[in-house]
């Protein structure tokens, strides 16, 4: 339908990009602004994810909107057998905007065709998750001062991580990155990315353990390396402590170069990172309530 | 000439040739052949200089739009059309592979929305030699040897 959604990161353009990194640094500055007032948000979430639900409900509730939903599809009409077209149907005659989490990929993709109001995709299986991303970004920018000109190393699960995909496509937008890519062979970049960059000639590099390489990094990306990702046992064994991101080897790294990690951790960020200033992960989750408080904002053309 | 003996010749109408043989009945049931009123008639495993081996359908009375015809290039990329007007070959076409897909095949990603609920699929063609298809809806890529046809 007519509405704005945002689906995937690609929908936006650069200048979407740069106008919620604006938005977003005005909603820091001062987040109670009741933009949504008088305005009803759904969350509906047919798969749990409490993080991502609490980071766009505190959103919703600092700009003053109401909120209706679900936290899991268990308490909601999806159990008795309703499709997701005729729940994006219903809710999309009550509410103002739907942010949804679904197990499926392209569901939402699919709700925003059958929805009247913009949706907003917290997360399709395996997909997208575009929020994720635009707030990896204004992380970026809140550190580094610019999305030009950054060495980006990623390290851990290149290959399922769509965190690292998303991030990857979007940076293609902004001037000259360079990408640094860190992960066990079977968990490499696909190749259709690596081709994407060479035909833009862009600039990547693929190492397959940690060195003091990451002395050139302004930022570094660390993901999950995740033990059912591997088919071999044996594999995932001699791996999941090669990509441990420890506080000495920060010892070298450039002074304003940050660490962001989606979260949740398990063991790949050693806690004795956690004290060193160039840990950012914990403010990089702080960053997602403005962001997403610039995304609803933008999307519902209240900015 | 000698195909002419094989599979007999239509007044009007549509010949489909150069079908690769394992192809003939997706291309019928692409073409939605099966509920034609008029006469059909189709050969497999005929003789061909460039293929080996090929298919050929013959369909009286019948002439196709190129939306519609092109879709059967997903499973004979190199098929030709020739329309038959009064026992005469008027006009030669090949079929040409379309920027996007839609219904047809399924999408090959198991946790796809279009394989749960009541969608009509699309794909945007990537490449056509060989055919690789990006689904609009979980932005999978589809190959060829992946294709589901419904
Ligand atoms: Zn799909």
């Amino acid at each position: 339908m007519n509405a704005k959604s945002l689906i995937s990161i690609t929908d936006f353009t650069k200048e979407e990009y740069l106008k919620i990194m604006r938005l977003a640094e005005d909603f820091e500055a001062n987040p109670n602004q009741k933009l949504l007032q008088g305005k009803v948000i759904a969350t509906l979430f047919f798969e749990p994810s409490t993080r991502t639900r609490l980071s766009f409900e505190t959103a919703i509730n600092r700009l003053g909107g109401k909120i209706i939903g679900f936290s899991d599809s268990s308490s909601s009409s999806v159990s008795k057998g309703e499709t997701l077209h005729d729940t994006i149907k219903m809710v999309s005659n009550y509410a103002d905007m739907i942010i949804m989490r679904h197990p499926l990929e392209g569901s939402a993709r699919y709700a925003s065709e059958v929805s009247s109001v913009p949706v907003i995709n917290a997360g399709d299986g395996a997909n997208q998750h575009p929020s994720q991303t635009l707030l990896d970004m204004y992380s970026i920018i809140k550190t580094q001062g610019t999305l030009d000109n950054i060495n980006l190393f990623m390290v851990g699960d290149l290959k399922y991580g769509r965190t690292v995909h998303s991030l990857l496509m979007a940076m293609l937008q902004f001037e000259n990155p360079i990408f640094n890519f860190i992960a066990p062979a079977e968990l490499a970049m696909p190749n259709e990315y690596k081709i994407l960059l060479t035909s833009k000639g862009i600039r990547y590099f693929e190492h397959s353990e940690f060195t003091d390489i990451i002395n050139a990094a302004d930022i570094i990306y660390m993901t999950r390396v995740q033990k059912e990702r591997f088919i071999d046992p044996v594999e995932y064994e001699k791996v999941k402590n090669v990509y441990i991101l420890r506080n000495e080897m920060l010892k070298n790294t450039k002074e304003n170069m940050r660490i962001l990690h989606p979260l949740p951790r398990i063991n790949e960020i050693h806690t004795d990172v956690d004290s060193n200033p160039k840990a950012y992960y914990f403010t990089q989750a702080k960053n997602g309530v403005y962001t997403r408080m610039a995304i609803i904002a933008h999307l519902l053309n209240l900015k | 000439m000698e195909k002419h003996l094989k599979v007999s010749a239509i007044k009007d109408g549509t010949v489909i040739d150069h079908i690769p043989t394992k192809a003939l009945f997706k291309v019928i049931k692409i073409l939605k052949l099966e509920d034609c009123s008029q006469m059909v008639t189709f050969g497999n495993n005929l003789d061909s200089r460039a293929m080996g081996t090929k298919a050929i359908i013959k369909i009286a009375n019948r002439f196709f739009a190129d939306e519609e015809v092109n879709k059967i290039a997903l499973v004979a990329p190199h098929a030709k059309l020739n329309i038959i007007r009064d026992y005469a070959v008027i006009e030669k076409k090949v079929v040409e592979t379309p920027k996007e897909i839609r219904g047809i095949v399924h999408c090959f990603n198991p946790k796809c929305i279009t394989n749960a609920e009541n969608i009509t699929t699309s794909f945007e063609v990537l490449s056509d030699k060989p055919i690789t298809m990006k689904c609009f809806y979980c932005e999978k890529i589809t190959s060829e040897n992946e294709m589901i046809f419904f």
